[in-house]
């Protein structure tokens, strides 16, 4: 593979968030939900809870934990460049900033070609 | 007509300002005593507190669900499907108090759950009460004296999350079927939207016996996994995104039982040219079908989100649609006038803003809307966003990812061929539509179209009698209609041998 996955950054904000939940849950990992509900939203989980597949995809690191999207969704993301947010809000999935009253949100732009 | 807020003087419900985890018949504190806050998204302010659960907790559901189900697995189809009915008939009876809660909770007008929401929730338990009286075994004759007998079985306890967009109906998607084939249920609301379902089981509650029904509410990863990894639930029954869909998979190969997942979708709405050969009723259906993506502001599994409209109509269909799209009423979720409310948390809304963000980005055209609304009279901090048309190309991320909000991407198909191919271009397969007056064109369409259900001149129907589920990576199983039964049942075989003489092995 020739081309690096577009990179995956982090607002200051999410970063704090990152540290705080390391605090309480110890090393952490991040995978890109797609699909409905609380889909196209990024999810954090203790590191190694999810079981990641030969077909993931690391798109970098944020705050010291991997950061993944599936290889299919990448495929159909890959042009963009991801930035790792946090908004206030209420739960999604398994991820482990619900119960903080916030939730970690994904900003994208379009790569420079 | 506007009902008046929950709460408030001549409203329809008022709200306790704690909720407790509904457990054995009874509402049980949390055992560690803690609460989380509700807000309603039409205000955005906090209404009640609910039971911040954790594994403690879902033992205690497993506790009572496991010491009410074999006795519940062995009651008679017949009483079984009387309870179920006595469900629904209260249900009815209370269908206003339920259906403010539900807009209340969730955000979505209060039209949608009057009219769709609760009627179907009713109704999903009735139909289930209907199956499970005409379920029946096989046998077969294998020989002059073998009998295969294949009975069905109940699973035993079942696991089960509920998203937040029909936070009733999808958990009456789940829990009838379960209950008519004999399950005890241990169920978790989602955190955005537990309030309805306890209102819910308070009605309810004397009418089924106590561990049948539990439901304990919490966080995802505080609550819903020690559910979904407990080596004590027989099967998991989950509503929402890829990611959590394949954890709650990973979950379930620890303890080796079956799942079904409903995950979503990018779901196509496909627009051919005969559809306004004249000015007609089907005219106007088909520019209705295409508005459709503003129902329960987006936040629908099957949103057709991507309209693709063949090119020799393009310009005059999206004219038309676009026209329509403009008059969408959009308001207090309470008015029986408001066609689309407020989406259902803070989180939610920020979602689908940065996805208006990277649409613009990516070059795509904002043909109307684009904007979060801020409306007057204390729905200033609710959750709004203007119906959204977006014009682009099927490659860009909004053709691509569900945004769940009322957001369509529009883009123009060159012949039939390509319009099959860019339905199918997407990870998902949950909905389709297919609008056209050449029933040919319509057949061929819904046949190749790979998803779980075409609607065909129609959209957004969900009756139980039809079958819901995914192709792709839109989930494992299918919801609603009979054979929804399988999915909560063993079959036993009972192979009996009627000859009474050895057979002569040894």
């Amino acid at each position: 593979m020739t081309e690096s996955p577009p990179a995956i950054s982090a607002t200051p904000a999410a970063l704090a968030l990152i540290a705080a939940l390391e605090q309480q849950h110890g090393p952490l990992m991040f995978h890109q939900s797609g699909g409905c509900c609380d889909g196209s939203a990024p999810m954090c989980y203790p590191a190694g809870e999810f079981k990641i597949g030969a077909r993931d995809v690391l798109l970098g690191q944020v705050g010291g934990a991997p950061f993944y999207i599936g290889g299919d969704q990448y495929e159909r993301w890959r042009h963009t460049r991801l930035t790792l947010d946090v908004v206030r809000g209420r739960g999604s999935g398994f991820s482990l900033e619900a119960p903080e009253g916030v939730r970690f949100l994904i900003r994208s732009d379009v790569c420079a070609v | 007509m506007r009902y008046a807020r929950p709460n408030t003087p001549g409203a329809k419900i008022s709200y306790e300002s704690r909720y407790d985890n509904f457990i054995g018949g009874e509402f049980v504190a949390p055992v560690k005593g803690r609460y989380f806050e509700n807000p309603s998204p039409v205000t955005g302010q906090t209404f009640c507190e609910v039971a911040r659960s954790d594994e403690a907790d879902i033992e205690l559901a497993l506790n009572a669900a496991h010491g009410a189900k074999d006795r519940w697995g062995k009651t008679p189809a017949a009483e079984r499907a009387r309870l179920l009915n006595k469900v629904a008939d209260v249900m009815e009876a209370h269908l206003e108090e339920l259906a403010v809660s539900e807009t209340w909770d969730n955000g979505k007008p209060i039209r949608e759950t009057l009219a769709a929401d609760l009627p179907l929730a009713i109704d999903h338990f009735r139909y289930f009460a209907g199956c499970i009286r005409a379920e029946e075994g096989t046998l077969a004759e294998l020989d002059e004296h073998t009998v295969s007998y294949h009975l069905k079985e109940p699973l035993g306890v079942v696991g089960q999350i509920i998203p937040w967009n029909f936070p009733l109906l999808m958990a009456a998607w789940k829990l009838a079927p379960a209950l008519a084939a004999g399950n005890c249920v241990v169920l978790k609301p989602a955190e955005q939207t537990p309030a309805t379902i306890l209102l819910w089981a308070k009605l309810i509650g004397s009418i089924l016996p106590p561990g049948v029904v539990n439901i304990v509410n919490g966080f995802g990863f505080e609550a819903g996994k020690p559910l979904a990894q407990s080596p004590r639930v027989a099967k998991v029954a989950f509503t929402g995104e890829t990611t959590t869909g394949r954890l709650i998979m990973q979950y379930a190969s620890e303890n080796i039982i079956p799942v079904t997942l409903e995950l979503g979708g990018k779901s196509p709405n496909l627009f051919f040219a005969d559809i306004l050969d004249h000015d007609d009723d089907f005219r106007q259906k088909a520019l209705e079908g295409f508005a459709m993506f503003a129902l329960n502001q987006g936040e629908v599994c099957t949103c057709p989100s991507r309209a693709l409209v063949d090119k020799k109509i393009y310009g005059s269909f999206l004219e038309l649609a676009t026209e329509r799209t403009r008059r969408i009423v959009q308001g207090d979720p309470l008015d029986t006038g408001t066609m689309i409310g407020a989406q259902a948390s803070n989180d939610q809304l920020e979602k689908i803003l940065s996805y208006i963000d990277i649409g613009k980005k990516e070059g795509a055209r904002v043909r109307t809307g684009g904007e979060r609304v801020r409306l007057g009279d204390g729905l200033e901090n609710g959750y709004y966003v203007a119906p959204t048309i977006f014009e682009g190309h099927n490659k860009m991320r909004i053709f691509q990812e569900e945004i769940f909000g009322p957001v369509v991407s529009v883009a123009s198909f060159d012949g039939f061929d390509d319009a099959i191919a860019q339905a199918n271009d997407t990870l998902y397969g949950l909905g389709a539509g297919v609008w056209t007056r050449d029933v040919h064109t319509a057949f061929r369409a819904g046949r190749n179209i790979a998803a779980g259900r075409v609607w065909t001149n129609c959209y957004h129907l969900y009756p139980a009698h039809a079958a819901f589920g995914g192709y792709k990576q839109s989930g494992i199983g299918r919801e609603t209609h009979r054979m929804m039964l399988n999915h909560y049942q063993q079959t036993k075989n009972l192979l009996v041998s009627y000859d009474p003489k050895p057979m002569g092995f040894f």
